[in-house]
């Protein structure tokens, strides 16, 4: 480059900079490469992490079931002769479903070959019959065509992720039950269809009927919670601190307080809620009340950032006209201002919600990492969430969990993208430019 | 009456009040011809409030208090010997006392246990009887003061706006009850813990083994607990670093070209993808290292003739880094974005090239918000908790190789709270000490951060 020692004449000048330029032009290129190549690092990471549980999720969504001929034998199955729940649930569904499945291999004999074909069936397929026999009492008596689900290591090895190749003794299942399966797959019982269970099972230990649907009520409850404690309490604070408060000390703290609330890490909102809700309040564990106060605490930054944002936005004419006119200060916040605002507002609000509901630490803390089969029914009662049954799923080991777990990662993903769509939908909608 | 459907009658009788005080001012008006201070249905919202708030304040009062008051009220029935003992056997007492108020029986309760739990049903029911009676009264009466009030001159609209404002600054306290609650339920324990434990001892020890706690206590068992948090630090600051190796590189880049060299289309593209990396839940990033990072670091480390440890530091940091990309690459590009164009202009006009002047003009002027950026990262990865809860290690080593495991404050604070615990060990207590230090380093990261882009903020207006 030209430079401050010596005069130059112009052409000297314009020699030494036509020498530099191929290097400046290359250096220009690298730079400009390393862009393209940071950026295209981070899009590769965003493809694996899709494709990794999309590839692992989208299987996830379907399971193995076996059809066989049951018949379904009213003696057995209603033990208390009066066809109600409670009876056809007490009855002998299992026995009934080992005789099905022996008939449908021709009646093998031997205890160990028994105990293979039963082995093929899920351990629930006496609770489905008798699920099936409460949805469908006029069968009662008759010989009827009923599908059950696969145990998950015949399942595992249906996908092909235990091979006929290996060793016996290596193998989850032994060549017994292979051939069986083999036999049950040749006679066309055995089908690949959407799992039912995955949607309206609840929380097992068994792969094949470990569902989402307990979680995601309560998760949907805890949202709830959630919502309704940090929409009004964000939206209060936004407006009192943009339309109302004085510049003084009580209001500095406040915003600084907003400030250092962002930044506290999620784990500390739980650790809080475990230690001021549960031990010096004694609310139970476990219950999609504490989890939706903690989560509300912690998504109320958002919301009150985003609300003022939104408060902010609306024009000061209009309050001077509305103050002109002759309302009051609350008339014109409540009439005019909010109002104004309040898409904004939702935006934050919805933004906040996602955010809840990918939040998975503080809800270990106060406990809803329980093992919770029942299906919550209120806020009081024990639950667990979307992403803590995701966290409890990835610890186990069966092939068929990581599946289970990468399909309930999509209905999470599912719920978070529809969530961000519809804030995004919101903010270009209804947003006004002034 | 339950709690329930008391608050829903308080609701039914303050919406009543609101109808009759409504109705009462609108009669006045229609009436004669007196000029009404406020709209009607300020009248009738003066009258509600003043009938439904004060019950509701009373009903939450009692709905929290009673258990409180009850709980000191049954220690007359402990016999001295347990009052005697110390917390851990009174809170164990009075769980057996809960037990039979709540019907369950565990063996043979004591004649006292049995007495205190009659004893707690039975105030149970007078506490139900009165807060039904006073929760009821203060309700009616207080709309019936409301009531009285109503007349043409009376200001209501003041006083209704008067509440709402003392409802809107009771709101925005609630950022500091929570921050007040924070660091109460936090210190009191960690307090406690520095009791048993010297704080030198934890924040100087090498060595990290609340484990041996129960063993220690039973007077079984060889080892000795020890509650060093070095070890944990050096894995978060391990970790971290790693995450920072990955995203500071990544997301800086990505930052210069999309504010410099993109086009609007790849930029409107690009940026939204990059921000979909910050909207995955952690326990998904957590579950992608687990099961895809973790193995394919290892097998790869293999393949070079290095050994690494299944739930290697390297792994967790990478995908934490993943996590952490967008949050530097939108914070810098904001600032990059901020930095004047008659900067950029100037340096042109020199006849800079366009990496030139990024590298010499825009990024010195832009680096305190990138610094500032950067340091909000490193609080964010400090304070990450279920990428390392899945992916990292238990084990407390000492180490800064990154291909070993190491455990970090967040995974050991979630370990030990997790499930049923006591609250009198210093394991578990041990655990509010840890999230007091990564509270205080998280606020002074976040102070620092704020500090530095305050002061260079303004320095181009």
């Amino acid at each position: 480059m030209t430079d401050s020692r010596g005069r130059l004449s112009p052409q000297e000048a314009a020699k030494r900079v036509a020498a530099t330029l191929g290097r400046r032009g290359s250096s220009e290129k690298r730079f400009r490469y390393l862009g393209v190549a940071a950026i295209s690092t981070a899009l590769m990471f965003l493809v694996l992490l899709f494709s990794g549980i999309l590839s692992n999720g989208l299987p996830g969504m379907f399971q193995h079931y076996v059809t066989l001929e049951v018949y379904l034998d009213k003696e057995r199955m209603d033990p208390q002769g009066d066809m109600s729940a409670a009876s056809l649930y007490a009855g002998d569904s299992g026995k009934i479903v080992n005789e099905s499945v022996l008939k449908a291999l021709g009646e093998p004999k031997g205890r160990m070959a028994k105990k293979a074909a039963r082995s093929i069936m899920s351990s629930a397929s006496d609770q489905r019959l008798a699920q099936f026999a409460v949805a469908n009492p006029e069968l009662i008596g008759q010989t009827v065509p009923v599908k059950f689900a696969l145990d998950d290591d015949i399942d595992s090895f249906m996908r092909g992720f235990i091979s006929r190749e290996t060793p016996q003794s290596e193998r989850r299942i032994n060549d017994q039950v292979i051939t069986y399966v083999d036999r049950l797959n040749e006679a066309g019982l055995i089908s690949y269809e959407i799992s039912d269970y995955l949607f309206f099972g609840s929380a097992s230990r068994n792969a094949e009927i470990a569902g989402i649907k307990g979680a995601l009520i309560g998760s949907i409850l805890t949202l709830a919670v959630c919502l309704v404690i940090a929409f009004p309490l964000g939206v209060a604070t936004a407006v009192y601190l943009e339309e109302i408060a004085p510049k003084n000390r009580f209001t500095e703290i406040i915003e600084i307080n907003i400030n250092n609330l962002a930044a506290v890490p999620s784990v500390v909102f739980g650790i809080m809620g475990l230690a001021i809700f549960i031990v010096a309040f004694g609310m139970p564990r476990s219950i999609p009340l504490v989890g939706g106060v903690v989560l509300a605490l912690m998504t109320l930054p958002t919301i009150i950032i985003s609300s003022r944002a939104a408060i902010r936005a609306v024009p000061p004419s209009i309050r001077d006209a509305a103050l002109g006119i002759g309302a009051s200060r609350m008339q014109t916040i409540f009439h005019h201002v909010i109002p104004l605002a309040m898409p904004g507002m939702l935006t934050g609000t919805i933004i906040g919600m996602a955010q809840a509901l990918g939040e998975t630490a503080p809800l270990l803390m106060i406990g809803m990492v329980a093992f919770i089969v029942d299906v919550p029914t209120g806020v009081v009662e024990p639950a667990t969430a979307l992403p803590v049954q995701i966290f409890m799923w990835a610890d186990f080991a069966e092939r068929m969990f990581i599946q289970k777990t990468s399909a309930a990662i999509i209905v999470l993903l599912a719920f978070l993208i529809t969530m961000n769509a519809a804030a995004i939908v919101l903010r270009k909608k209804l947003e006004r430019r002034w | 009456m339950s709690i329930s459907s008391l608050a829903l009658y308080v609701l039914v009788i303050g919406m009543m009040y609101f109808y009759v005080g409504q109705r009462t001012s609108l009669e006045q008006r229609a009436n004669g011809d007196v000029r009404l201070h406020s709209l009607p249905h300020y009248y009738g919202l003066w009258t509600g409030l003043l009938s439904a708030l004060p019950a509701f304040i009373l009903l939450v009062i009692f709905a929290v208090g009673d258990d409180i008051v009850f709980a000191q009220m049954v220690k007359q029935y402990y016999p001295a010997a347990v009052l005697e003992q110390d917390v851990a056997q009174q809170t164990i007492a009075f769980a057996r006392v809960m037990n039979v108020v709540d019907g369950i029986r565990f063996g043979n309760p004591e004649q006292w246990v049995l007495d205190a739990g009659a004893a707690w049903i039975t105030w149970q029911a007078t506490s139900e009887m009165l807060m039904s009676v006073i929760v009821l009264a203060v309700a009616l009466g207080g709309g019936l003061i409301g009531y009285r009030q109503i007349a043409p001159d009376f200001r209501s609209r003041n006083g209704v706006e008067r509440i709402i404002l003392w409802g809107l600054v009771a709101s925005s306290t609630v950022a500091i009850l929570t921050t007040v609650g924070i660091v109460l339920s936090v210190l009191f324990e960690s307090i406690r813990f520095f009791q048993l434990i010297p704080p030198q001892d934890f924040i100087l020890g090498l060595e990290w083994n609340p484990q041996f706690e129960g063993a220690e206590r039973a007077g079984s068992g060889n080892g000795e607990a020890t509650y060093g948090m070095l070890p944990m630090f050096v894995g978060t600051l391990l970790i971290s670093t790693v995450a920072l190796t990955v995203a500071v590189p990544v997301g800086l880049f990505s930052a210069i070209y999309l504010a410099e060299y993109a086009t609007p289309r790849v930029r409107s593209v690009v940026k939204p993808l990059l921000e979909i990396l910050a909207g995955v839940p952690t326990v998904v990033y957590g579950f992608f290292a687990a099961l895809t990072v973790a193995p394919f670091v290892r097998s790869a480390g293999e393949a070079i003739g290095l050994e690494v440890a299944s739930e290697s530091a390297l792994a967790a940091g990478l995908v934490m880094g993943v996590m952490i990309i967008p949050f530097i690459s939108s914070l810098s590009d904001d600032v990059i974005n901020a930095v004047p164009q008659s900067l950029r202009d100037a340096a042109y006009g020199l006849g800079s090239t366009k990496s030139e002047t990024v590298r010499q003009v825009v990024l010195p002027a832009a680096l305190p918000g990138i610094v500032a950026a950067v340091i909000l990262a490193v609080s964010r990865a400090i304070g990450e908790t279920m990428i390392v809860v899945m992916a990292a290690g238990l084990a407390a080593n000492l180490s800064f190789n990154p291909l070993d495991a190491v455990t970090t404050v967040t995974s050991q604070i979630v370990t030990i709270l997790v499930g049923d615990q006591e609250f009198e060990s210093a394991k578990t207590l041990s655990a509010f000490a840890l999230a007091l230090m990564l509270i205080i380093i998280t606020l002074a990261l976040n102070f620092f951060a704020l500090q530095i882009v305050k002061k260079y903020r303004e320095q181009y207006d």
